[in-house]
């Protein structure tokens, strides 16, 4: 039992113990919620589109011819397309008004979704309202914890967003680079034996894109098919740039390099670029692509697509299976651009040359990013003064780079190549496309967009 | 099952050592399982109505019916995959392709009993396609299944004129093409209906712009900013505000997309029991006194994850309370108010004006459009500083693609409508026709018997049915009520 002055002495302690903590809340200061930003930011003042983003756009009130736009086919005011959307919209209204479970599923979703497993000669496809949600659902619906990714350094954001979601183990291999898988593959197959118990709860997938946002080339499928029988991985094929572009019929890059689709376990493609809607889908065999009905966050936890974006997408792709020659047009205009802009000086095309979404990199960098990045701003702002719609990535350049928790642009892994100039192909480029002149004052930036625009003229009317 | 409302029936129990009153002097009668949390008026601004919340528990027999369900079906689900493996019974699900037979499993069993053998006996209640729009009455397509709900087959027949309560359609603002609807019309026939491009390329329209306008003036807030998919919008921008050696306080019934967001971020993440206070206030405290584990660091944000209306519960965040507490550990809130925008608050405005606070004390308003504007997409509203930090840093401004023009136009539509620029005071009138019907629909059903669970002007109305064959049991009986057929879950 406490005497009364042992109890005072502890009523003291708990007093000044209490105070002590109301003065430690009094005095911390959080950091404010948001770092203020340069009010000259780029992001601040963007480029204010009015009208369809089409083959012309109208940027800030200018008309320039578009090459910033991901409308590979062209079909974003393609007349048909439009008329299928407003049919749409008269029967069913805009929004959905709820997840697919709860009574969210037309059946206008339904049908697409058949198309697009018809399409793609697949059992099942599954199709989600943001292209961007589409992988970064698909990836942790399937690995989980423990697991095992071989991912591709250059794979685009939101891969990098799924893997980060899965929390599974990634290891990064060099891009395109076989041998660095197999190296990893085999380094883990040693992994395994001292293991074989956990070895056989572990599951392993390679991740890889068919065209890569980041690099413009296109993945070496026949090796990374041989590799997964070899070492027992399951491949994720993200095709959201080579779908509608690659293959003899659109179909990507498997039937680019003729591989069998069921090779492939899951394919993953948004339906932003070349069938100008908006959403993505996956598609594969029933006993993959049944698990996202119920695990993919982004199918169960959010409203499914409006039906007027699902039926432009299913008039889209009857467009595409009713002429298979557009695709062999967009890949000659691809080359004969890419050949174009070969000899400038100063600047070097990044890309494979059927790609319709290549790169253009300072060939010597000046040794500080932001002054890449200024100069590749200043050679489009002059590009759009003489009506060409570029875009300047040197600010978003950061999206080949891994970055574990960061904001974007603090590379943890992989190294940065670069500030770039993305650009983009459209099919529907046509005769009459005349690239206006303007005679500028000389300048190191001059010349080289001189030379620009002296090799488009050139080549010019490109049926 | 236990009260989650529990908290606030000890409220007049614990030890209430809070120096401001932040109404906390709460009486608290408890009659029936219904918790009546009265407010006293400490200051002047705080909402003095009543808070009417009921979590009813289930009675006991209720309770014991339904674990044995439970218990039963996962009986028989042993047995019957003890008979599948063994070749007695024919297995209806899709299998491995032969040449991948010995790569490891894709599936763990465990992973997929529930789905199997709990979840395929009742799946038809799920997924009902549906074909037309998800107005108040609505058509829904027959389907049958032969092999026990592993496969559906459409019958042909279009079940007409259900009546929904199954979509979040509150004001009815997602109905068939009407002559109000032609700007949509004339925007799809201008634009097209994507975009192809990121916000920070080529993908702002001048159409996002005017939107972003109208969604700040409607909120009443500095500035908007819309992103394409609300899931999207919190899973990309909460790793922008908050990141290591930050705090994240998240309520425990929080919604996945703000749960992907908190740990896509990097920060710590603590969870506080569902709407209560004294749990939250318990977690400040501490976070604040003892800042971050193991190093003693002072935090360097503390962020409040919450929800307007909880879909899934149908209770209102007791925002006043969490709003003192904020302003006394100088956390910062995050009100996630997917369910509440427009269907909540005198005019709609959701849960500030809802609560009569100044949507300024709210650090930042997240919302969707799904539901009561009848569209699809997210917005972010709040200081015009935090707006365009997120312009500049939110992942899904530079890596994903802006929303579709004429979703764009069907919102402004709709704002336009609730905030009465059109003319006419048919936005008013259902809004607060909404309100009415929540009260009244909920009313009678507590009179009826069931137990539902939320604030009696949650307009998502959660029944509890608790026992799982029961589910389908009800939804057979209430396909047969008097030829008019009801949709619900």
């Amino acid at each position: 039992m406490a005497t009364a002055t042992e109890q005072w002495v502890l009523v003291e302690m708990v007093q000044a113990l209490y105070e002590e903590k109301e003065e430690l809340i009094e005095e911390w200061q959080p950091e404010p919620l948001v770092p203020p930003v340069p009010k000259d930011h780029p992001a601040l003042n963007y480029n204010i589109v009015s009208g369809p983003p089409s083959h012309k756009i109208v940027v800030n009130g200018k008309e320039c011819i578009n090459f910033a736009s991901f409308n590979f086919l062209g079909l974003l005011d393609n007349p048909r397309v439009k008329a299928a959307a407003l049919a749409s919209l008269k029967k069913y209204g805009v929004g959905t008004c709820g997840p697919r479970g709860f009574y969210g599923t037309f059946d206008v979703h339904l049908d697409l979704e058949d198309r697009l497993a018809k399409f793609m000669k697949t059992e099942e496809a599954i199709i989600y309202s943001y292209g961007f949600a589409t992988i970064a659902s698909a990836i942790p619906a399937y690995s989980k914890r423990g697991d095992i990714v071989f991912v591709d350094r250059a794979a685009c954001f939101a891969i990098q967003k799924g893997l980060q979601a899965s929390r599974s183990d990634i290891k990064l291999f060099k891009h395109n680079d076989m041998a660095d898988l197999e190296r990893l593959l085999k380094e883990q197959e040693i992994e395994d034996q001292k293991n074989p118990r956990k070895a056989r709860v572990t599951r392993r997938f390679i991740v890889v894109e068919g065209l890569y946002m980041n690099t413009g080339t296109i993945c070496p499928l026949p090796e990374l098919v041989k590799l997964k029988y070899k070492y027992k991985a399951r491949i994720f094929l993200e095709e959201s740039l080579s779908f509608g572009v690659l293959g003899e019929h659109g179909r990507g890059v498997t039937e680019h390099y003729g591989i069998k689709i069921d090779d492939i376990d899951l394919i993953s493609a948004n339906m932003e670029n070349a069938l100008a809607s908006i959403g993505g889908f996956c598609c594969g065999r029933s006993f993959v692509i049944d698990h996202q009905r119920l695990s993919g966050q982004g199918y169960c936890f959010s409203a499914s697509l409006p039906p007027l974006l699902a039926a432009a997408a299913i008039e889209a792709l009857n467009i595409m299976e009713e002429n298979p020659g557009i695709f062999a047009v967009l890949k000659e205009k691809c080359r004969q651009i890419h050949k174009a802009l070969q000899g400038i000086s100063g600047l070097k095309v990044v890309g494979e040359s059927l790609s319709p979404a290549f790169h253009l990199q300072l060939e010597e960098s000046t040794g500080s990013r932001e002054q890449d990045v200024r100069l590749l701003q200043e050679i489009v702002d002059q590009h759009s003064g003489c009506g060409h719609g570029g875009t300047n990535r040197g600010r978003t350049g950061e999206s080949c780079v891994h970055h574990q928790g960061g904001s974007p642009g603090r590379p943890a892994l992989g190294r940065v190549p670069g500030p770039w100039l993305p650009a983009t192909q459209h099919a529907e480029r046509t005769q009459d496309s005349r690239w206006p002149w303007r005679g500028l004052k000389e300048s190191k930036n001059m010349c080289i967009f001189d030379r620009i625009v002296t090799k488009w003229c050139q080549y010019g009317p490109i049926v | 099952m236990a009260n989650p409302g529990g908290g606030a029936v000890c409220n007049g129990k614990l030890h209430n050592h809070k120096k401001q009153s932040n109404g906390s002097q709460s009486r608290n009668c408890t009659k029936n399982g219904i918790v009546k949390e009265g407010q006293q008026n400490g200051k002047p601004h705080f909402y003095d109505k009543l808070i009417v919340e009921s979590f009813e528990e289930a009675p006991l027999h209720v309770m014991v019916f339904t674990y044995m369900g439970y218990g039963i079906g996962t009986l028989f689900g042993y047995l019957r995959d003890f008979l599948r493996n063994w070749g007695i019974e024919k297995c209806n699900a899709a299998v491995e392709r032969k040449e991948q037979k010995d790569f490891v499993p894709l599936y763990q069993d465990f992973e997929n009993f529930y789905t199997r053998n709990l979840y395929m006996r009742i799946r038809d209640n799920w997924n009902r396609p549906i074909c037309s729009a998800p107005g108040p009455l609505f058509d829904v397509m027959e389907r049958v299944s032969d092999d026990y709900n592993w496969t559906f087959r459409f019958t042909g027949r279009v079940i007409k004129d259900v009546i929904n309560m199954g979509s979040y359609n509150f004001l009815g603002l997602a109905a068939k093409y009407d002559e109000s609807m032609r700007t949509i019309k004339d925007v799809l026939e201008a634009y097209g209906t994507g975009v192809a491009s990121t916000r920070h390329e080529m993908g702002t329209l001048d159409k996002h712009k005017e939107l972003e306008d109208l969604v700040a003036k409607f909120l009443n807030v500095e500035a908007a900013m819309v992103f394409g998919m609300g899931f999207a919008t919190n899973s990309m921008n909460i790793p922008a505000l908050v990141g290591k050696g930050c705090l994240i306080l998240s309520d425990e019934l929080n919604h996945a997309s703000l749960v992907l967001g908190a740990r896509l971020s990097g920060a710590t993440i603590r969870i506080f029991k569902h709407n209560n206070t004294q749990s939250l206030e318990k977690l400040l405290r501490d976070a604040v006194i003892y800042g971050q584990p193991r190093t003693r660091r002072a935090w360097k944000k503390i962020l409040i994850l919450v929800e307007g209306v909880y879909s899934m519960e149908g209770s209102i965040v007791h925002l006043p309370q969490i709003i003192a507490l904020k302003k006394k550990y100088k956390a910062y809130l995050y009100v996630d108010e997917a369910h509440s925008i427009g269907a909540v608050g005198p005019t709609g405005r959701g849960v500030t004006e809802f609560f009569g606070l100044d949507p300024h004390e709210v650090d930042v308003l997240m919302g969707t459009f799904t539901k009561s504007f009848g569209a699809s997409g997210g917005y972010i509203a709040g200081r015009k500083d935090l707006v365009d930090y997120l312009r500049v840093h939110s992942h899904s401004a530079v890596y994903a693609s802006s929303m579709s023009p004429p979703i764009a136009e069907q919102i402004i539509r709709s704002l336009k409508l609730i905030m009465g620029l059109d003319g006419t005071t048919q936005g008013l009138q259902r809004v607060q026709r909404l309100a009415k019907n929540t009260r009244y629909f909920r009313q009678r059903l507590q009179e009826m018997g069931f137990i539902i669970y939320g604030n009696e002007n949650a307009s998502v109305v959660p029944l509890l049915l608790y026992m799982p064959d029961l589910k389908h049991a009800w939804t057979k009986g209430i396909r047969k009520t008097k030829g008019r057929v009801m949709a619900s879950l």
